[in-house]
């Protein structure tokens, strides 16, 4: 069954006619050609796929794409206006390790986004625990809680 | 022109912890993964596997498949125009099983669509009769057989030389997946002449190049392999997983064809760390000096010979350790099964071995009361030493003694707080009594070969060329995740004194091989390439126009520019091509003596526990490691090796295994087949030990494979020592713990 689904993407209204059964992933990726959000497993367990819906974290490859109909969709190209500037979180996964293949990286940071929109100053714990649906392969999380504690501070320094 | 300049030393050369180069893209969702590639009128590829370990294949009828709308071409053996098998090492491997199938998911047939779902459905169509056979799945049977891909053995030393103390113990590992975060992706466009460009994931673009053109019977000049994304690799990329078919259903529709596999394809659709049984006899003196060590491996190397012989042999020649023994006797066997095949997974080898030696080290101090660090202290190899094995003189830095002397000085962390129940084992969800809470401690050691070694013409080419802007390195070595773009532009910066550098990964017809991002082998031999055709240009320079340092404003001499980049320039970019290769290595005898290995490196780890008996559940507090780096060139990049590869030998150690029953995988999923979260990362501490190597760059070491093969080890005997079991298997599970 096909239907129209209308919703905000990175603060561009889009509309697309599509089976109602498919994912928010795959239409972010198949149909409107958005590659910056990522498939790991297909099935929930990586996180590579962690888009915001009205600011929430979810995982898209779980998300049918209906239920974003008339919501507000944040992707990782949405952080980041060409040749505007890097985000406070980009800038410190950047700087302090927080990528190395960088196939973790998209859905990492918007899961990190959404931790500091709600908690601006997340102790290393709160960041573990809060991060702890995100998988990442080769950085051993280390540099990635330091990126997320780095990008904290950021943000505290220069409110947005 | 002509002007004076004052000497600014570069930034972001050798020893700074620049950022990477692909950062940018990385963090913007702008990096192109193999996974994000698309070309105009593209079809998709899916594939048919063997439903079964082993059989005969009676009939392949794709009637069905190719009926169906949408499809565009379905493809066997029989629409192999060249070699019809494959391989790194040995070509063994079908590129479609014809006759018989000899693991479980092994392709069959191909299929081109209009879209993924159609391919999907075609590739489940095609009608596959397979008169199902016993699996040979015990690679002990099979050795026994003379079922092995190789044996490889090593004598060294009196065989009856003996020691007043004896320890012996049998040990398994069980088999680990690399499970890149990315799965298997790739794009094939035909070029409308016969050939075809590819760019799929890969760690040695002309290893796969070589093995295409042979298997799509086309000139070598026709084909060509491009650089892409990889999302992390860790060994399972260096043998192919869909090159050919893509290329085939490419040549064959007319239109470019992409794959990606799903992640249960994944599992299914590369190599795997190889599984390990070891038997082990050790004997000493009281003052704990090694008199003898024996062993025999097996690994079970499945059904293709992928890089087994290599694998084992690895295992076999790192069996005993970073220690002094005059007396060896090792046999190992790389046994040829219908298990999934095993190839490269970081450690190669060493990995398995590692928690033979390791555990046996154990029990040898435990026996004679002897703290496991001070044993190991005792009989630790150096350099100027013969290597147990295989009797090579170790001739570089080899920093036994003060990876152990770094380690032991990183201070042991309090017990945990446990009123915080993220603080216990199984974490907030379980409900483990913070009395029964036990901490243990462990500790390991590890050696790895850097680079390739037995003989084999290990070169790389790499090509520096001056611009008006700056300098641009251009190799074909493969990037997949681990910083070599970064690393490559800190040795070009430092060693041409320039600070705009670009590092330009091309295909396979512009450039000759890089050789393989593995063995830890790039930073030195890529980087190693770089830096001779960096030197080797600006020695070029200066001495044709009489300068006396390069800089960002050209060729200096006593203080004055004499020539600008662009007048350097003038007639074009100025191209400096090498090809770097290592010391020479050799084959051993039939004794396994002589010198295999061109470069050594040595780690010891550290591991905190705390063990719940009751529920067999453990938390990995901390675990601490000193490396051997020879050179520090990126330390931050270092410390995301050494953090990572602790983590893949953490889950090596409690909970990573693919979980096989007759030769078929149960958990081809990150349900099933756990990978360590946020909250399984332990902290860690990484002292760098800094004794300059003999080749490397600027005395560089690889650093990639160390962190992974002792953590395991290290991580077992914190269990152990938490809880007075023998845990001879890793990974160690809870069963393990609770009914030993
Ligand atoms: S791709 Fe969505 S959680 Fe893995
Ligand atoms: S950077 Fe590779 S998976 Fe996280």
């Amino acid at each position: 069954m096909r239907e129209e689904v209308a919703f905000r993407l990175n603060g561009h209204d889009v509309a697309v006619e599509v089976d109602v059964h498919r994912t928010l992933l795959d239409v972010l990726r198949d149909v409107l050609g958005e590659m910056g959000t990522k498939e790991g497993c297909g099935e929930g367990e990586c996180g590579a796929c962690t888009v915001l819906v009205d600011d929430a974290a979810v995982v898209s490859c779980l998300y049918p794409v209906c239920e974003a109909d008339g919501t507000s969709v944040t992707t990782v190209e949405g952080l980041f206006e060409p040749g505007g500037e890097l985000s406070p979180v980009q800038t410190a996964y950047l700087e302090f390790g927080g990528t190395q293949c960088g196939f973790c990286t998209p859905g990492m940071i918007m899961a990190s986004v959404a931790l500091l929109a709600e908690n601006p100053d997340p102790s290393e714990e709160e960041i573990r625990y809060a991060l702890t649906g995100n998988l990442c392969r080769c950085t051993g999380y280390v540099q990635i809680v330091e990126s997320v504690r780095a990008a904290a501070e950021l943000m505290m320094e220069r409110p947005a | 022109m002509t002007g004076t300049t004052v000497k600014v030393p570069v930034r972001g050369g050798v020893g700074e912890s620049t950022m990477r180069p692909d950062g940018i893209p990385k963090v913007t969702g702008n990096f192109a993964f193999a996974s994000d590639l698309y070309a105009d009128g593209m079809l998709w590829g899916a594939t048919r596997r063997s439903p079964v370990a082993h059989g005969r294949i009676r009939r392949v009828d794709i009637g069905a498949a190719l009926a169906m709308p949408g499809v565009v071409a379905v493809l066997t053996q029989a629409d192999t125009a060249g070699r019809r098998t494959f391989g790194l090492e040995e070509a063994d491997q079908p590129v479609l099983a014809a006759g018989a199938v000899r693991f479980w998911g092994e392709p069959i047939a191909v299929v081109a669509a209009h879209d993924p779902d159609t391919a999907r459905r075609a590739a489940a169509a095609i009608g596959v009769d397979i008169e199902e056979l016993p699996p040979l799945s015990d690679p002990e049977v099979a050795v026994e057989q003379g079922s092995v891909v190789r044996h490889i053995r090593i004598r060294r030393g009196e065989p009856d030389a003996s020691g007043a103390v004896v320890v012996e113990g049998y040990y398994e590992v069980g088999q680990q997946d690399q499970a890149p975060l990315g799965t298997e992706a790739g794009l094939a466009i035909p070029d409308g002449e016969g050939g075809v460009d590819l760019w799929a994931v890969s760690q040695w673009l002309h290893a796969d190049h070589e093995q295409i053109h042979l298997s799509l019977g086309v000139a070598p000049d026709q084909v060509r392999c491009h650089p892409v994304g990889v999302g992390g690799a860790f060994g399972s990329r260096e043998d192919m997983s869909m090159h050919i078919h893509l290329c085939m259903l490419a040549l064959r529709t007319g239109r470019p064809v992409k794959m990606v596999y799903d992640r249960a394809e994944s599992f299914t659709g590369h190599v795997h760390r190889h599984p390990a049984r070891m038997w082990y006899r050790h004997e000493a003196n009281e003052d704990g000096a090694l008199v003898k060590v024996e062993a025999k491996i097996i690994l079970d190397g499945g059904a293709y010979a992928s890089t087994t012989s290599a694998v084992i042999a690895n295992a076999a020649y790192f069996a005993v350790g970073p220690y002094r023994v005059d007396n060896v006797s090792v046999d190992g066997y790389g046994a040829r099964t219908n298990n999934p095949p095993a190839g490269a997974m970081r450690g190669f080898g060493a990995v398995q071995a590692c928690f033979g030696h390791e555990s046996q080290m154990d029990r040898l101090a435990a026996r004679l009361e002897m703290d496991p660090l001070e044993l190991r202290r005792r009989n630790a190899l150096g350099s100027g030493d013969p290597n147990a094995t295989t009797g090579q003189i170790i001739e570089g830095s080899l920093p036994t003694v003060r990876v152990i002397d770094e380690l032991a000085a990183i201070p042991v962390p309090d017990p945990a707080d446990p009123a915080d129940v993220r603080n216990r084992p199984g974490g907030t969800g379980l409900t483990t009594d913070p009395g029964d809470i036990r901490r243990g401690i462990g500790y390991a050691l590890s050696i790895k070969n850097l680079a390739f070694s037995e003989a084999f013409d290990d070169s790389c080419e790499a090509s520096v060329i001056l611009t008006p802007m700056g300098a641009e390195v251009r190799t074909a070595a493969c990037e997949v995740g681990q910083g070599l773009a970064m690393v490559c532009q800190q040795i070009a910066r430092t060693a041409l004194g320039l600070n705009h550098v670009a590092v330009v990964f091309t295909d396979t017809s512009e450039i000759g091989s890089a050789g393989s991002t593995s063995a830890s082998r790039q930073t030195q031999m890529t980087g190693g390439a770089v830096l001779k055709a960096c030197e080797e240009l600006r020695d070029r320079i200066l001495t044709e126009h009489g300068g006396d340092d390069l800089t960002d404003d050209g060729v200096v001499r006593g203080g004055e520019v004499v020539a600008t980049l662009a007048e350097l320039c003038a007639s074009g970019p100025i191209e400096h091509r090498v090809v770097f290769r290592h010391p020479e290595t050799f084959s051993t005898d039939e004794n396994g003596q002589g010198a295999p290995h061109a470069d050594f490196a040595v780690a010891a780890h550290r591991a905190v526990v705390d063990v719940d008996p009751e529920l067999g559940l453990v938390r990995v507090v901390r675990v601490d490691t000193a490396q051997d780096v020879g050179t520090a060139l990126n330390p931050m990049s270092i410390r995301g090796q050494i953090e990572g590869g602790i983590m893949q030998g953490l889950g090596l150690a409690v909970m990573e295994e693919l979980v096989l029953d007759e030769g078929r995988m149960l958990n081809a999923n990150f349900t099933d087949y756990l990978l360590p979260t946020f909250a399984d990362a332990p902290d860690v501490e990484c002292r760098l030990v800094e004794e300059p190597g003999l080749w490397g760059p600027f005395g560089a070491k690889g650093v990639g494979e160390p962190p992974t093969i002792s953590s395991t080890p290290a991580v077992v005997a914190a269990i152990r020592d938490a809880t007075g079991l023998e845990l001879i298997r890793a990974p160690v599970r809870p069963e393990h713990i609770v009914l030993p």
